[in-house]
């Protein structure tokens, strides 16, 4: 049995002023003990797609069931069993890190004690803080907390939503490495991020801009399914460079990623000494030039452009 | 380069900014409904409705002469729109009674053979009898009647030789003093309940959607309602706080006795803490942000506590239109249960009435309000 | 030449009672420079940040910003600096064109050279039509876009941004990059923090801040190098990773 089903969920938001369509008739599915990215920037549905399988929001249509459970028949089954970090930091800032884990294990029916070796790797991080008040951590600190709280009944399946956004990069590498080993606990985990990066970190992947999934596949199946050709330039002058780049009419796009400029072309024929030759007549120094394979933002950025 | 340019560059960003702060105002439609009506909303109040000159008191008239003079002056009285004749009573068991009925708020009393006194001695006595629960009404109300006595008074004496005199007795039920005290009392433990509790029950529970913790927690076994409850208990608890702070400062520091059933005044006050608690949730089920909680709860109960419980204004002096809208102010059920526990001495028989109200007006608004309760947030 | 840094720090320290936020931090920003600035959550960037802009007053130490003292012009700082962040950067409920006028107004900017820029920003965002709408209704990444435009519509010595492109889409953010570029170009210096690892890449000079202290200054290229990296989130991890502030 699958934990999660979504199929065709929409979700508009209708205002005085305007009417947003959230999700779009979103499907897929999460096999259990995976971990399930949700890959997209603001604005996505990524946030209105985990209130509607947590249970707290309503879709307008459409089905979706976590566990077998159906989201708005079996509601309740469903706040028993899952684990929910919404983006926002959502504890109490005023408690502090014990009496947070003491409220939530108390509501989830169960006692630190009991689930503390499923927790204890992360708990321990933050243990020194215990008595601090939520609201006083860094924000790493409190990631790991929110995490501790989301964890501590044991739930089947866990959404968290953006858990890693504003975080730096120190502290979202740690993070990863926690759900890693969450996995072999048989958890299912469906996590979102707008960084794309993040995307090689999970099983399986979806990628979502503006209330549709452009693409459902293991993090290589993304890959695998971007088929032009993909060069990277770099030399001293990029933003010249990138400039008469573009200008070429084989060039389908050029887009700066850090030290190199990624070239997409239309066809296979002749990019490497398009390139050279543009490097040649800019008179650019340093110049490197090389085939390269695609990363999930490049199919990404590929992907929002169809 | 300061001087002129500097100057007009300096006004000009003044300028700018006061554009965008009315811009702002403009935009925000709500907030400019408000500001912009509720001047006109109070004046319309204060200048018809709520006022402190009393009109359409009712009162009861004694006379146990039942003479020429007697019916004159009463007559007198019950015309004069300060009064509203409703009762002619036979007894001072009577009077006694219909005080606590809260029926009237003054009585006129005639002794026996009061003419014949004027005619033979040129002395005669009146006794007024006024609910001086509320000091000011009770003072004012007996003014009144003392300037219609004296009226009558003068116009005996423009046509006789030797002077007539109509002393006024005064008796004030209640508060003998007339301590402003025990009008306010009362009114300060309404206001004070409300507020704690239906605001910033209101205001707890809307803090938890506004900080995304209530997100966290419907997605838990705990049942929603059980939330609520949990919501409310503190406040519940700081009430009866309250309240035996508000009954200690008033017994001791101010003199206010209690001269009834303490236990029924503390049973009471548990019931209208309880009605607070639900206006209070049915309050949070529509607000998203704490503010428009506090906004909603200030608009919709404690003005309303403050303009139509009674304790400001008498509700009797109001347009009728306004005493219907009193009628389902809660505070305004409990004000008159305390004064008629604490003040007046009266039983649960004076109040059961009242109490019923309350108890029903309690029930209507916790069904609404749980049936209400979002468990979702949208 | 003093002249030539449009910033200038130098023992830079801030203090909280006994914590120290900021630790004696010492760097120059040259004039037309693109200048990361780095740091793991509550290394304290925020807090120098907010010293240069002159919004916080150093405990010791000395800087200057575009020319002036940080102590004693912070006045002068604010009206020659444009700053931007992800949190806030418009009057929502204010339309496009308000917002220009609005800040235009606040920097002195005469009536006709706001019009121009209105124009100008209009054009360079492919926004036109839609001048008269409220910035509510824009997507998140034009929002960010117009933000910085509007950052810099005074053309000042120095732009601060603070996390421009938190959450934005891929495309959306290297056009936002495309617009520092320019802006680079034209000889605005870009004092940037950000959590996009590739971004830094995009930097000429990049600081990392660890526990309150500057631990490395270089360009992209040469912390590569010296750290045995092969990206800036190599750089990164393996200089932050030391740090022991991670809980403040």
């Amino acid at each position: 049995m699958k934990s999660v089903i979504v199929d065709q969920i929409i979700k508009t938001y209708r205002n005085k002023k305007s009417v947003v369509e959230a999700l779009k008739g979103i499907s897929f599915s999460v096999e259990p003990g995976e971990i399930f990215g949700i890959i997209g920037p603001d604005g996505a549905g990524k946030t209105s797609l985990f209130r509607i399988l947590t249970t707290v929001l309503l879709a307008d249509s459409g089905k979706a069931s976590v566990d077998g459970f159906d989201v708005v028949a079996d509601y309740k089954q469903i706040r028993n069993r899952v684990g929910y970090m919404p983006g926002k930091f959502s504890l109490y800032q005023d408690l502090s890190v014990r009496e947070n884990l003491e409220f939530f294990a108390t509501i989830f029916n169960t006692t630190i004690e009991k689930n503390y070796e499923l927790i204890k790797e992360i708990y321990q991080q933050i243990e020194p803080f215990k008595t601090r008040k939520a609201g006083q951590l860094s924000g790493g600190m409190k990631q790991k907390l929110a995490l501790c709280c989301a964890l501590i009944h044991k739930p089947s399946v866990l959404f968290l939503d953006e858990p890693t956004t504003g975080v730096d990069a120190v502290s979202r590498k740690e993070f990863w490495e926690m759900l890693h080993r969450l996995k072999t606990q048989g958890i299912s985990i469906l996590v979102s991020t707008p960084y794309m990066d993040e995307a090689g970190q999970c099983d399986r992947i979806a990628l979502m801009q503006k209330g549709e999934i452009l693409s459902i596949n293991t993090p290589k199946g993304v890959a695998g399914e971007f088929k032009k050709p993909l060069w990277a330039v770099k030399a001293d002058e990029m933003f010249p460079l990138m400039n008469a780049i573009k200008k070429d009419p084989s060039v389908e796009s050029c887009f700066p990623f850090g030290q190199y400029h990624h070239v997409v072309f239309k066809t296979d024929e002749n990019n490497k000494e398009r390139l050279e030759q543009i490097t040649r007549e800019g008179k650019y120094n340093h110049v490197e030039i090389q085939a390269i394979e695609p990363n999930i933002e490049d199919c990404f950025m590929a992907l929002m452009k169809e | 380069m300061y001087g002129g340019q500097q100057l007009n560059k300096e006004m000009k960003q003044f300028f700018i900014f006061v554009k965008k702060e009315c811009l702002h105002i403009w935009r925000d439609r709500r907030t400019l409904f408000i500001l912009i009506w509720m001047p006109v909303v109070q004046i319309v109040l204060y200048g018809f409705a709520l006022t402190n000159e009393v009109k359409n008191s009712k009162i009861a008239i004694f006379d146990q002469s039942r003479d020429q003079a007697t019916m004159a002056i009463s007559n007198e009285i019950a015309a004069s729109r300060y009064f509203n004749l409703v009762k002619n009573v036979y007894s001072y068991e009577q009077i006694g009674a219909t005080f606590r009925q809260g029926k009237i708020r003054m009585a006129v009393v005639f002794p026996r053979g009061f003419r014949y006194d004027l005619l033979h001695s040129n002395h005669a006595q009146i006794q007024l009898i006024a609910d001086a629960s509320d000091p000011n009404t009770a003072n004012t109300l007996t003014n009144y009647a003392t300037a219609i006595i004296n009226d009558y008074q003068q116009s005996l004496n423009n046509n006789a030789d030797l002077p007539y005199t109509i002393k006024t007795q005064l008796r004030m039920l209640y508060n003998p003093e007339l301590k402003g005290a025990y009008n306010f009392v009362p009114g300060v433990m309404a206001l004070v309940l409300m507020l704690v509790c239906a605001m910033m029950t209101s205001i707890s529970i809307v803090k938890e959607k506004e900080m995304g913790t209530m997100e966290v927690i419907l997605v838990s076994p705990l049942k929603p309602f059980r939330i609520i409850i949990a919501k409310t208990v503190p406040y519940l608890l700081v009430s009866m706080l309250n309240i035996a702070s508000i009954l200690l400062l008033s017994v001791y520091a101010l003199d206010v006795p209690i001269v009834g059933s303490l236990w029924l005044l503390l049973g009471e006050s548990v019931l209208f803490t309880i009605t607070s608690l639900s206006v209070g949730i049915l309050i949070s089920n529509g607000a998203k942000t704490q503010q428009t909680a506090m906004f909603t709860s200030m608009m919709s109960l404690f003005l309303p506590t403050l303009l139509f419980s009674g304790f400001l204004f008498p509700v009797e002096n109001m347009p009728i239109p306004l005493q219907v809208i009193s009628n389902v102010v809660p505070s305004k059920w409990y004000y008159i249960i305390v004064k008629s526990v604490m003040i007046k001495g009266l039983g649960f028989s004076a109040v059961w009435k009242e109490t019923l109200i309350l108890v029903a007006m309690t029930l209507t608004l916790l069904s609404i309000s749980i049936y209400k309760f979002k468990i979702r947030l949208a | 030449m003093a002249k030539d840094k449009v910033i200038t720090a130098n023992n830079l320290t801030k203090k909280f009672g006994a914590f120290t936020a900021v630790d004696a931090i010492s760097f120059d920003v040259e004039k037309g420079e693109i200048f990361g600035f780095l740091g793991a959550n509550g290394a304290g960037k925020t807090t120098a940040m907010r010293m240069l802009c002159g919004l916080s007053r150093p405990s010791s130490g000395q800087a200057t910003v575009a020319g002036f003292d940080v102590y004693k012009q912070t006045e002068l700082i604010k009206k020659n600096i444009g700053y931007m962040s992800q949190k806030f950067s418009l009057y929502e409920d204010l339309t496009i064109r308000e917002n220009i006028r609005f800040y235009g107004g606040i920097y002195g900017l005469s009536d006709n050279r706001i019009k121009e820029k209105t124009e100008e920003l209009v054009r360079q965002l492919h926004l036109e039509g839609q001048e008269k709408s409220l910035v509510r209704s824009l997507p998140i990444g034009w929002k960010q876009k117009l933000a910085f435009s509007i950052a810099i519509v005074h053309e000042p010595a120095i732009v601060f941004l603070d996390e421009p492109t938190g959450g934005v889409d891929p495309i959306t953010r290297r056009e936002f990059w495309g617009l520092i570029y320019e802006a680079s170009a034209r000889g605005i210096t870009i004092f940037v923090t950000t959590h996009y690892m590739d971004e830094a890449e995009y930097c000429n000079r990049v600081s990392i801040m660890v526990d309150g202290r500057i631990d490395a200054l270089d360009s992209p290229a040469n912390l590569m190098k010296n750290n045995a990296a092969d990206s800036m989130d190599e750089v990164f991890l393996h200089l932050a990773r030391k740090a022991v502030r991670s809980a403040d």
